[in-house]
């Protein structure tokens, strides 16, 4: 070893203090203190300990603060074999981390004493190129990529709110996209519909929707039903996703999209769109933290037709499904992450002409029957028609 | 009596002339309401029932809160106050 490195970090051993191995996993297992790998992403991939924040040397200063943001929270740095750490260590003290030690031995000395290891999941490579834009943002990075990358979630419809929706969530990586749609894709569709093309006019949404997915994203599940959603096989068609996305055109589908996501606990992210103006909630009434109100507990029936808008009279915009549907994608991706606050007890409403967006409380119902304590436990279709039959729904 | 502005949603405004919003004088969110229909005639049946009750698929602010969560259509307005109808939309494809 040179001389001015041994006499620097002989210095250093006079200020960061070193923790044996067995002591640092109590301290950690404890909630005491937080490890801190700083070794390269290739040494990392061969093991570390678990529940490390893996960030390595040349980028520590840059994004501790993200994983530790608590100055007071004590640290211990970990590398090799020990040398590294105290390097390091103390580049956490000059930013201003008030209790910082480095594990004596390293990884060595780590495995040495039998301390639990992990061999962290890494993306590989052609992911890493396609979600680099992602990994750069600390909120989603390697490990919340990996989190969409085993995410499933479920649109009901591939139409207007589904199409840009579905686009993005393909896009982003999530690594399950189920969609339900019976539908035939009709010319009528395309000045909104962007999953599908003037070719696909004429066979199943489903169709054209998977081809379009699947193009833009190869790496994922696309999982179809060209099926009609029903109270016969929601509960069914829901359980095990994640996150399911409301992007139906009708209040029968509308609540029962809700029952099921209630009964099952899946958080329901809904859109809706009038001419000009849309909607947007995340429905999680199971929520643990903060949980918000189900559908039911904003809208507890439907208009009877003779009071709603007629399905006839019922345009809309060709793009506002778009931005609806798009804030669709970024709540869930949001929920999926765990980033932010979602739209849970608060309903975003756009209003595209003046414009102007506002976001509007809206609270539980305590005596919903449906998520409230006495909640139901069947589900019943909601009839619901439109008061003038339209030709081309959809 | 308060002045305060009515925010009628895109799917009633075939019963306002087209207009965005209604300006009445009135002490409560449901006097509001009610008063909307001297003006506007059958404005009043989409949003109440026949026994003055907020229909299940309308939901109202005051401001930015829901009038539930506040007093009902008891609720007291101030000068000024903002007043909004959203209604259940079920579009979206």
């Amino acid at each position: 070893m040179g001389v001015a490195r041994q006499r620097r970090l002989a210095d250093l051993r006079q200020r960061v203090s070193e923790v044996d191995p067995l002591d640092a996993f109590k301290r950690i297992a404890d909630g005491d203190a937080i490890l801190v790998d700083v070794r390269e992403a290739d040494e990392v991939s061969q093991g570390s300990p678990p529940g490390a924040v893996r960030i390595s040397r040349s980028f520590l200063e840059l994004q501790i603060e993200t994983e530790v943001a608590d100055l007071d929270m004590p640290l211990l740095t970990l590398c090799a074999t020990g040398v590294r750490s105290v390097f390091a260590a103390e580049n956490l003290q000059q930013l201003g981390y008030a209790n910082v030690g480095s594990i004596a031995g390293g990884f060595a000395g780590w495995k040495r004493d039998g301390l639990p290891v992990e061999v962290p999941r890494r993306l590989q490579g052609q992911d890493r190129e396609r979600y680099a834009r992602h990994l750069t943002i600390p909120e989603v990075g390697e490990e919340g990529q990996l989190k969409l990358l085993d995410s499933k979630v479920l649109s009901i419809g591939a139409g207007g709110l589904g199409s840009p929706a579905l686009l993005y969530l393909a896009a982003a990586g999530i690594g399950t996209v189920g969609l339900i749609d019976d539908d035939i894709v009709d010319r009528t569709n395309l000045q909104r519909q962007i999953l599908h093309t003037d070719a696909s006019v004429g066979k199943p949404k489903v169709e054209s929707a998977r081809a379009r997915l699947e193009a833009l994203n190869p790496d994922i599940e696309i999982v179809t039903h060209e099926t009609r959603l029903t109270a016969d096989n929601a509960l069914e068609l829901f359980e095990g996703y994640d996150v399911v996305v409301d992007g139906t055109d009708n209040f029968t589908a509308r609540y029962l999209i809700n029952d099921a996501c209630v009964y099952l606990g899946i958080p329901n992210v809904h859109g809706s769109v009038y001419r000009f103006e849309g909607q947007v909630s995340v429905f999680w009434p199971s929520r643990e933290e903060r949980p918000g109100p189900c559908y039911r507990c904003l809208y507890p029936e439907p208009p009877p037709p003779e009071l709603a808008p007629s399905c006839a009279e019922a345009g809309v915009l060709g793009v506002l499904p778009g931005v609806v549907g798009l804030l669709q994608a970024v709540e869930t991706v949001k929920v999926l992450l765990g980033a932010g606050e979602p739209l849970v007890g608060r309903l975003m409403h756009y209003d595209a002409l003046e414009p102007r967006f506002r976001i509007l409380n809206v609270a539980r119902n305590p005596n919903c029957q449906y998520c409230g304590p006495n909640a139901r436990k069947t589900l019943e279709e909601v009839s619901f028609a439109c008061a003038v039959p339209v030709a081309a729904a959809g | 009596m308060s002045q305060v502005s009515i925010r009628i949603p895109t799917p009633l405004r075939s019963l306002t002339g087209g207009a965005a919003d209604v300006s009445v004088d009135a002490d409560t969110v449901g006097a509001a309401l009610q008063a909307v229909e001297a003006q506007h005639e059958g404005l009043k049946g989409r949003l109440l029932t026949a026994e003055g009750e907020l229909r299940g698929f309308v939901n109202v602010f005051l401001g930015d809160d829901d009038i539930r969560t506040l007093d009902g259509l008891g609720t007291a307005v101030a000068d000024g106050a903002s007043i909004s109808v959203l209604p259940a939309v079920a579009g979206g494809r």
